[in-house]
């Protein structure tokens, strides 16, 4: 498994190189205009990433995530869900940027290779900003009645959580 | 809704510290919360950089639509009211193989314009159709191959095995799709 993980990456670079020399385009060129289009983006989201981080770590120093989930806490140490975890696991179906800070937090005060540093990892990666999806999709083409798409979505999120904190207590 | 949570997230915070006599922690936090944001932007700027070059080889070369080729015959078992020439199903595969790629800001054009062909054949205007609710559970669901700002994360906070989450993911946004994609069927089995 921890070999396969290392692999995946120098495999996809490969394959793109080959691939790209093969079609006999300008791969340098190309990845001198993606590299420029990455620093664009990064310049974008720079506001959020500051107001995010902003707002979460007030959030999180006022300590009011562990008060108000206290009554919870042998629920969740019955289950082996660390407390921590929950403002992250809550915010990422709204906003990408809430939970990187989120992330960021916890890689901070834990190490990205605690625990809890891994299952931040795998729960960013294996889900996505649902609510912020289906809004901005939905609203482009002017669809009012959304049905039982938030529900689906919301469950193939709670899906993804439930296997990201079984995976990262059974592999490592 | 953003708006909302970024409201919520500081007043709760700064009130709750106000009570609880946490003035101090509160007050530092605030005075060095920039630097630490700025420090989140420079640990994942040259990893973005850097694979967004890889990507636009990828995409420049039509490793990204020969993806979506690749892609394409499962989807018209998925969308079965989707009539098999209608562009909606090419700009759907266009939309998973970029999140994939985690090209998430590629995707997002693909998507919009899957959303405008998939209303083009719903009957009914301001409610969506099935087909639009399996696209869109398929793609808040979507498999990432590389998720780059977390490894650019981990690497910054100094991991020893920064990638050994790659495998991990792989297999819990798997689930997390096919079991979204499963509701999803049942659901739309139930309605006919």
């Amino acid at each position: 498994m921890n070999l396969l993980s290392k692999i995946v990456i120098p495999l996809f670079v490969v394959l793109v190189i080959m691939y790209g020399f093969r079609k006999k385009i300008n791969v340098y060129e190309s990845f001198l205009a993606g590299a420029k289009e990455g620093l664009y983006i990064t310049f974008n989201i720079f506001p959020a990433v500051i107001a995010m981080v902003f707002a979460i770590n007030i959030f999180l120093d006022s300590n009011f995530i562990y008060f108000f989930l206290n009554s919870f806490r042998n629920f969740f140490n019955f289950l082996n869900i660390p407390l921590e975890i929950m403002p992250m696991a809550l915010l990422r179906p709204v906003s990408g940027t809430a939970s990187l800070a989120i992330m960021n937090d916890i890689f901070i005060k834990h190490g990205p290779d605690s625990y809890l540093g891994r299952l931040a990892s795998i729960l960013q990666g294996c889900t996505d900003t649902t609510i912020y999806v289906l809004a901005l999709y939905f609203s482009s083409i002017g669809i009012k009645k959304i049905r039982y798409s938030l529900g689906v979505g919301l469950f193939a999120d709670f899906v993804g959580i439930t296997v990201a904190f079984l995976l990262t207590m059974f592999l490592f | 809704m953003v708006n909302i949570i970024w409201i919520f997230l500081i007043l709760v915070g700064i009130f709750f510290s106000l009570i609880t006599g946490n003035i101090d922690t509160i007050n530092n936090s605030i005075l060095t919360n920039g630097k630490e944001g700025l420090d989140l932007i420079i640990s994942i700027l040259p990893i973005i950089v850097l694979w967004s070059g890889i990507m636009k080889i990828a995409e420049d070369s039509g490793l990204l639509k020969r993806f979506a080729q690749l892609v394409q015959p499962l989807l018209s078992r998925l969308f079965p009211d989707v009539p098999k020439e209608n562009p909606a199903l090419g700009y759907i595969a266009s939309n998973i193989a970029a999140n994939m790629m985690g090209l998430g800001s590629a995707a997002t054009p693909f998507g919009l314009k899957a959303m405008k062909e998939l209303q083009k054949i719903n009957p009914d205007k301001e409610t969506a159709s099935t087909p639009m609710i399996t696209f869109l559970v398929l793609n808040t669901a979507g498999v990432t191959i590389v998720p780059t700002t977390v490894l650019a994360l981990r690497i910054a906070h100094h991991s020893a095995n920064p990638s050994e989450i790659i495998i991990p993911g792989i297999i819990a946004t798997f689930c997390s799709s096919l079991g979204g994609l499963l509701l999803d069927y049942f659901i739309r089995r139930r309605k006919k």
